[in-house]
């Protein structure tokens, strides 16, 4: 942008007034980490979906996507690391008109809260949940995590990370998620797109976004500005939508395909199979 | 969800012969309990079995989760979801869940956590009585806080206190424990279920100022503040993060002080609202028995048995665990030449009856490791040694 073009905009409102708490604002994200957009962009998508802001309970786990419940102006919570997804189930079947979005990061919903993610994916709980996967984790100073590519650098990989990461799509696809996408922190209109579209169908819906996180994962990889992330996506990234989801690991230097991979139409979910169970429940004459 | 179902009854009115479990599962259903999220363990599995069937039926839900750890965290969701809700556990089961017991108490989330105890440490006795999470059950999550464990030592206790405790832990919004063990869980007796209005049922504080005004964690002298949940338009934050009255985190040490003091003050106000004892012979009494659950009810037939006998022996039984009746073992020890404790652990009530009686009276310990209960005539063997 030229300076001439450059012009200060005045309003008397911000288009997210009174879906952000104000009392909480500053954040904590780090200058260029991805997390204020993706935040900005879960907000439009709401906004989109056109929801009863009163039936939206938005779940974190810990870590720094785990803030971003806080900030928003709906029904939110912070719970324990890696315990969101279950938090968030009892939340959904206690009511089966409410939205519940889970954000959290790959550490939280892939390592310490795994086991979680593969049940509620088989279970097609009624939720949608988000993961920004940064590759590392951020908030505790820059460990490996279960995202970490072979070769990366990290303060407990110090000698590059050896492990095989997990590709979170096919992880999501096998266990049965009716809805999967990924997007990288730059495509924030396709991002928008996909957060609509998860939020608006039934079951478990899944979106991957690749966060740039500057400060512990760019330092140590080459990577120390937000911007020299965004362009290492835009570099690599290619869309494939409806790609095998088995052909989309992230690797060192390697393509990152994005695009919306699974898109399951009715597939019965948790809520409908409870609500089966409590009409099967009063029709049989099994005492009790 | 639909509601065709009146004529299938939420409580069971009239006389049943039935399992400390089922009873205990009964009992919460009649105090409103609509969603069981757990996982199999035993000595504890029938609780769930028995939610499994009953729930749907009162349009309530069961969830079998994944583990232990979801299974509470799942409770204290749907329990922000507006909805009274529990677990059922042994030893193992509440080792994984202590932690979000922790969130559950910094959050101030109403729910209850059935404990029927087996022998640990570790999977130690997964089919054999144990009393041995008494301390767990005080101290299991990190941080100062107090709670409220409760531990019937009947069947009919089991319905009435699993009722209580949904009542205690939605008027003080905190996780409350039901301390049961093996014997109490799986022994038959009769139960008398009353009939639904003579039952005292207690819901949680409801705001009553507009959502722009309200203060999630502001509460009024008696401690607790009243509840919003998710859906009713106050946009409650909720954290377990040391946080203010907004629900904000708020990482000063003046925040953790008002935080920390107020979820462990609201239940020391009130701890003779919540101990529930019972004595018995101890009027006259030279040697008191302190004793809890299973191991209670041999107490007793030994009492009996000493009185025969002419010996001037009393039991206090503690129905409340924690908070622990420190005054009324002080006032035993002013009584008494010797307090004998049958526990089916290696001292951990012991402790604190030695921690309460600061020195005044005897006292002893009388232990089982687990596996086995003590018989009326081993805890008179032991009144009578001296």
């Amino acid at each position: 942008m030229s300076e001439e073009e450059f012009q200060l905009i005045e309003a008397d409102a911000h288009p997210l007034d009174g879906y952000l708490r104000e009392g909480r604002i500053p954040h904590i994200f780090c200058p260029a980490c991805s997390l204020g957009s993706v935040t900005n962009i879960l907000i439009e998508a709401i906004k989109e979906a056109e929801f009863d802001r009163k039936k939206i309970s938005v779940v974190s786990g810990i870590g720094c996507t785990g803030r971003i419940a806080g900030y928003l102006n709906f029904d939110s919570f912070h719970t324990t690391h890696g315990r969101a997804i279950p938090f968030a189930i009892g939340l959904s079947v206690t009511d089966p008109e409410r939205k519940v979005i889970v954000i959290s990061g790959d550490g939280d919903l892939f390592a310490i809260g795994g086991n979680h993610f593969i049940h509620a994916a088989r279970r097609n709980a009624d939720i949608t949940v988000i993961c920004v996967n940064n590759f590392n984790y951020g908030m505790t100073g820059g460990q490996a995590g279960p995202t970490t590519y072979v070769g990366q650098y990290q303060t407990t990989a110090p000698y590059g990370a050896v492990e095989e990461p997990f590709n979170l799509p096919d992880l999501a696809a096998s266990c049965g998620a009716v809805y999967v996408a990924r997007w990288s922190a730059l495509d924030v209109r396709r991002m928008k797109d996909s957060f609509t579209e998860a939020l608006l169908k039934k079951g478990f819906t899944f979106v991957e976004v690749l966060g740039s996180c500057p400060t512990t994962f760019g330092r140590r990889n080459q990577l120390a500005e937000g911007k020299k992330i965004l362009e290492y996506f835009k570099e690599k990234s290619e869309i494939q939508h409806g790609a095998d989801t088995k052909t989309v690991r992230i690797d060192k230097d390697s393509q990152i395909i994005v695009g919306k991979f699974v898109d399951i139409k009715d597939k019965k979910t948790l809520t409908d199979h409870l609500m089966a169970i409590q009409r099967m429940s009063k029709a049989t004459g099994k005492k009790g | 969800m639909s509601n065709q179902d009146s004529e299938i009854p939420v409580v069971l009115t009239g006389q049943h012969y039935t399992t400390g479990n089922h009873a205990a599962a009964e009992g919460s259903i009649a105090a409103g309990c609509r969603f069981f999220g757990g996982y199999p363990i035993t000595p504890s599995s029938e609780i769930a079995e028995h939610m499994a069937l009953r729930l749907p039926k009162i349009n309530g839900n069961f969830l079998q989760f994944e583990d232990e750890i979801a299974s509470i965290a799942g409770v204290l969701g749907a329990s922000w979801g507006g909805v009274k809700s529990m677990t059922a556990t042994s030893g193992p089961g509440y080792s994984l869940m202590v932690e979000n017991i922790g969130l559950g108490l910094m959050t101030e989330t109403p729910c209850v956590i059935i404990n029927v105890q087996r022998g640990g440490p570790s999977t130690g006795l997964p089919t054999l009585i144990g009393q041995q999470d008494i301390m767990q059950a005080r101290w299991g999550s990190h941080g100062d806080y107090e709670i409220i464990a409760l531990s019937p030592s009947n069947v009919q206790e089991c319905f009435d206190l699993a009722l209580e405790a949904f009542n205690f832990s939605e008027q003080y919004r905190l996780p409350v424990t039901l301390l049961m063990d093996e014997v109490i869980g799986h022994m038959s007796e009769k139960l008398i279920v009353p009939p639904k209005e003579e039952l005292t049922i207690i819901s949680r504080k409801k705001p009553t100022d507009p959502p722009d005004k309200h203060l999630p964690y502001k509460a009024d002298d008696s401690l607790v503040p009243p509840m919003a949940t998710a859906g009713e338009g106050y946009r409650v934050m909720v954290t377990g993060l040391t946080h203010d009255e907004r629900g904000y985190p708020d990482l000063s040490p003046e925040a953790q002080d008002k935080a920390v003091r107020r979820i462990n003050d609201k239940i020391r106000l009130n701890k003779d609202k919540i101990i529930k004892l019972e004595e018995y012979m101890l009027d006259d009494a030279k040697t008191a028995l302190v004793s809890f659950g299973t191991s209670a009810r041999a107490a007793k037939g030994a009492v009996n048995r000493a009185r025969k006998k002419g010996i001037k022996v009393g039991l206090l039984r503690l129905i409340t665990l924690w908070p622990f009746p420190d005054e009324k073992i002080d006032q035993l020890a002013d009584q008494v030449d010797k307090i004998i404790i049958p526990e089916i652990n290696y001292g951990q009530v012991t402790r604190e009856v030695e921690r309460a009686v600061h020195g005044k009276t005897e006292v002893k310990g009388d232990f089982r490791l687990g596996g086995a209960i003590h018989t009326p005539q081993e805890i008179l063997k032991e009144i009578e040694r001296n």
